[in-house]
């Protein structure tokens, strides 16, 4: 139990000398990403091989949470002493890799060139982390300590200077300096709205009432964004920091984490976070002895999108459903149990401590003028190097895209990136210097979102990318205002009727006005955002439409209804695989001759385009 | 299963959340992960000590996604519907496991061993297009690779 600052500053010194008696440290990434590929194997491995080679004294493993190159995990960062510079980055690891890698590298300092990355455009392996395009390009804040901590255990945290924003809040700030820091750093909600976070503080702080509520909204619904799952899972103490700090800041002495039940893991590790840091004295009563009081519960969704709209998130956590309402009170004055509430985004959180420590002007020099900081984006599709990228706001999206995403994977041609979510929309190859903050994003027809960062190529079709964001939304829409219920139910029977040739031109117009009408008077952000996959690809990508329409034909022979399977006679070698791998028995042919497809039989479900080793099935 | 085993055991989780009806989603996810759905007599033992309406249970439990009020199977099977599968040929994945059950989507196999669900979002994008058999993750999944790994299950 820490009960005073002098205790928490001893403590922290403490562990810093700890650690910087460290001999070599083998870090592991093991977020969800990192387990479903198997670093828990890996992991195993590397403790056995220590056992084996009784390395026990010499070598400290971390098992820390998701490093941000998803591409690569399960990945190892060898570093031989504590303030090294420079650390040894191997990727893609199997079991069996570890043993070398424990007697060659970590014994006898060898590098292992076949475990080092290669960069996909100059084809060289790069040994070091910090050389690596995809890291050396970011600017990592939030992300970067993940790689140093055991999500667990909350000295790591402490180790590198955890809690010193929140001892030096207590001990040196009022509340109204800790909102004016805020202020003057030009924080924005990073949840996707946008919306300056100290102005939201400023109007709790100044609401009526002894009980207020901190809240941190991790349902993290946007398809294609898992960057707070990556901080809870990795970092969980930087937003229980951020967290008491707004407690502190706004009055208010109990705090609620919704997450999603959909990320067990990071369930697990708010969890464990929190329980240590009760046991520490950083949650509970007179924290530090400064008189201070703040408790944090955890929240679990249950699966329902529209629960990440602030006033349907607060409904759930009253145990009620998660339907949103009109927000003629502000949350501020009125929220969870109609007491005033302060809810921001986990990023948004783990962003306080670091402005507090490092100072509001410093935030406000990284970004652009009314975009401060640093945005993290998940760069997932039809991207070579897949992960979470955090960069300062403005940078371009072809920096993005190109510079540390590496391009579009087998020569195709990019087509889209897709950003925000299914309240977002697509932009075109036309716009891709685009300087990437919440103005450009918005007036581009789509918006930051959660920072979802979807690529897509000339394989994808964008009447489909429309239509899977509509049967989201109207799945998710909770039914209760009208427009959003009806018109995106109507918007989808259209887009279903141009993806199976049955549409006339006029619809593009009806789709329009639907779509116009859905965003103006829907009740909540869900429905007003919904239309905006529709009208943005109308915007950009309305030949694509047209050719649905007039052609009846799928130009990214996406849509089932629109194309047909056949085999070229010339590439078609008769080896016979995908007439055995055909479930419906619709291939036929000799062996060594070229083989068939029976149209009438085959129902497209794409499994000979699989197996072709030859490049024979032709899909048009 | 006895009744009263149930009210016991609902007891004890609805005693976790101190029979608040804040802990609501909290008691029916703990309720379902304990029995695999939600049976009846739970929620109206639930009902009872929140004292709350029936009716009220009802329709949380028909609101959210995570819950299902019909048994599932010994196997759930997921799949993830999220942007980043869906462009790598997700719906292909889920075409495919509802054709090879012959089932659909919420669907359980009339031999009661597998259930199949799509989900929206497992923030894997990296290794899309993912499907989820009881926790493990299958990642970069492909048409071809789905019959192997049911029949592991099938006969498991």
């Amino acid at each position: 139990m820490i009960k005073t600052f002098n205790d928490l500053e001893r403590i922290i010194e403490r562990l810093r000398t700890e650690r910087l008696a460290e001999k070599s440290r083998i870090t592991i990434s093991s977020g969800t990403c990192g387990q479903a590929r198997g670093s828990l194997e890996v992991i195993e491995e590397f403790q056995r091989q220590i056992r084996k080679q009784n390395l026990k004294d010499r070598v400290t493993i971390k098992i820390t949470g998701c490093h941000g190159f998803c591409e690569v995990e399960p990945d190892v960062i060898i570093r031989f002493e504590p303030e090294s510079k420079k650390s040894i980055f191997y990727q893609r690891l199997k079991p069996e890799d570890v043993e070398e890698i424990v007697s060659e590298t970590v014994l006898k300092r060898k590098l292992i060139n076949r475990l080092s990355y290669v960069d996909s455009e100059t084809g060289k392996s790069i040994a070091y982390l910090e050389e690596i395009p995809f890291f050396k390009k970011q600017n990592r804040l939030l992300l970067g300590n993940n790689v140093f901590i055991d999500p667990t255990d909350i000295n790591d945290y402490l180790a590198l200077g955890g809690h010193t924003a929140l001892q030096k809040v207590l001990s040196q700030m009022s509340p109204d300096e800790v909102i004016e820091a805020i202020k003057q750093a030009g924080l924005r909600g990073r949840g996707g709205g946008g919306f300056p976070t100290g102005r939201k503080w400023e109007s709790c702080r100044k609401a009526e009432g002894d009980i207020k509520y901190i809240i941190c909204n991790a349902d993290e619904g946007d398809p294609g964004a898992f960057q707070d799952r990556s901080l809870l899972e990795g970092n969980p103490h930087s937003v229980i920091e951020g967290m008491i700090i707004g407690g502190y800041a706004v009055g208010a002495s109990e705090g609620y984490i919704y997450v999603r039940n959909e990320y067990p893991l990071a369930v697990e590790h708010v969890g464990i976070a929190i329980k240590q840091a009760e046991e520490y004295g950083l949650l509970g009563e007179n924290i530090l002895g400064s008189g201070f009081s703040f408790t944090i519960k955890v929240s679990r969704g249950g699966g329902a999108f529209v629960c990440g709209e602030s006033s349907a998130l607060m409904a759930s956590i009253e145990g009620r459903l998660g339907e949103p309402r009109f927000k003629h009170v502000h949350a501020t004055e009125k929220g969870l149990w109609d007491r005033p509430t302060t809810l921001n985004n986990v990023k948004t959180w783990a962003t306080v401590p670091l402005i507090i420590n490092k100072g509001a002007d410093w935030y406000a020099r990284i970004g652009t003028e009314k975009s401060k900081g640093t945005m993290i984006f998940s760069l997932v599709g039809k991207i070579n190097n897949t992960g979470l990228v955090e960069v300062p706001m403005g940078l371009p999206l072809r920096e993005l895209i190109y510079g540390i995403g590496g391009g579009i994977p087998g020569e195709k041609r990019f087509k889209a990136v897709q950003t925000g979510g299914p309240s977002g929309g697509c932009i075109p190859e036309k716009l891709l210097d685009l300087p990437v903050d919440y103005e450009r994003l918005t007036e581009a027809g789509s918006m930051m979102g959660s920072g979802g960062l979807i690529v897509m190529d000339e394989d994808t079709c964008m009447v489909n990318v429309a239509k899977y964001f509509l049967s989201f939304t109207m799945d998710e829409s909770c039914g209760k205002c009208t427009p959003c219920r009806e018109g995106i139910k109507h918007m989808l029977d259209i887009l279903t009727n141009i993806s199976e040739g049955k549409a006339e031109e006029r619809d593009l117009e009806i789709l329009e006005e639907i779509g116009n009408m859905v965003k103006e008077t829907s009740l909540c952000a869900l429905g007003g955002s919904a239309p905006n996959p529709v009208l943005s690809t109308l915007r950009y990508f309305r030949d694509e439409y047209e050719t649905h329409i007039k052609d009846k034909k799928c130009p990214a022979a996406v849509c089932l209804e629109l194309i047909q399977y056949s085999i070229d006679e010339v590439k078609c070698t008769g080896c016979g695989v995908c007439k055995k791998e055909c479930s419906q028995g619709a291939i036929s042919g000799e062996k060594k001759e070229p083989h068939k497809i029976d149209k009438k039989i085959c129902i497209k479900c794409g499994i000979c385009l699989e197996v072709c080793k030859f490049d024979a099935i032709v899909v048009e | 299963m006895e009744r009263t085993e149930i009210f016991q055991e609902v007891d004890e989780i609805v005693d976790r959340y101190k029979g608040q009806i804040t802990g609501s989603v909290g008691i029916l996810q703990d309720i379902q992960k304990r029995y695999n759905y939600l049976p009846k007599e739970a929620l109206v033992h639930m009902a009872k000590r929140l004292d709350v309406p029936l009716s009220q249970l009802y329709s949380l439990a028909t609101f959210y996604k995570a819950f299902s009020l019909r048994p599932r199977g010994k196997h759930l099977i997921s799949v993830c519907m999220g942007t980043a599968c869906h462009v790598r040929g997700a719906p292909r994945i889920a075409d495919e496991i509802q054709r090879r059950l012959n089932i659909k989507v919420g669907q359980t196999t009339e031999d009661n061993k597998f259930t199949f669900e799509l989900v929206n979002c497992l923030g894997c994008c990296a290794i899309g297009p993912v499907m989820v058999i009881d926790g493990k993750y299958y990642e970069h999944m492909t048409v071809r690779k789905i019959n192997p790994i049911l029949r592991k299950y099938e006969t498991g």
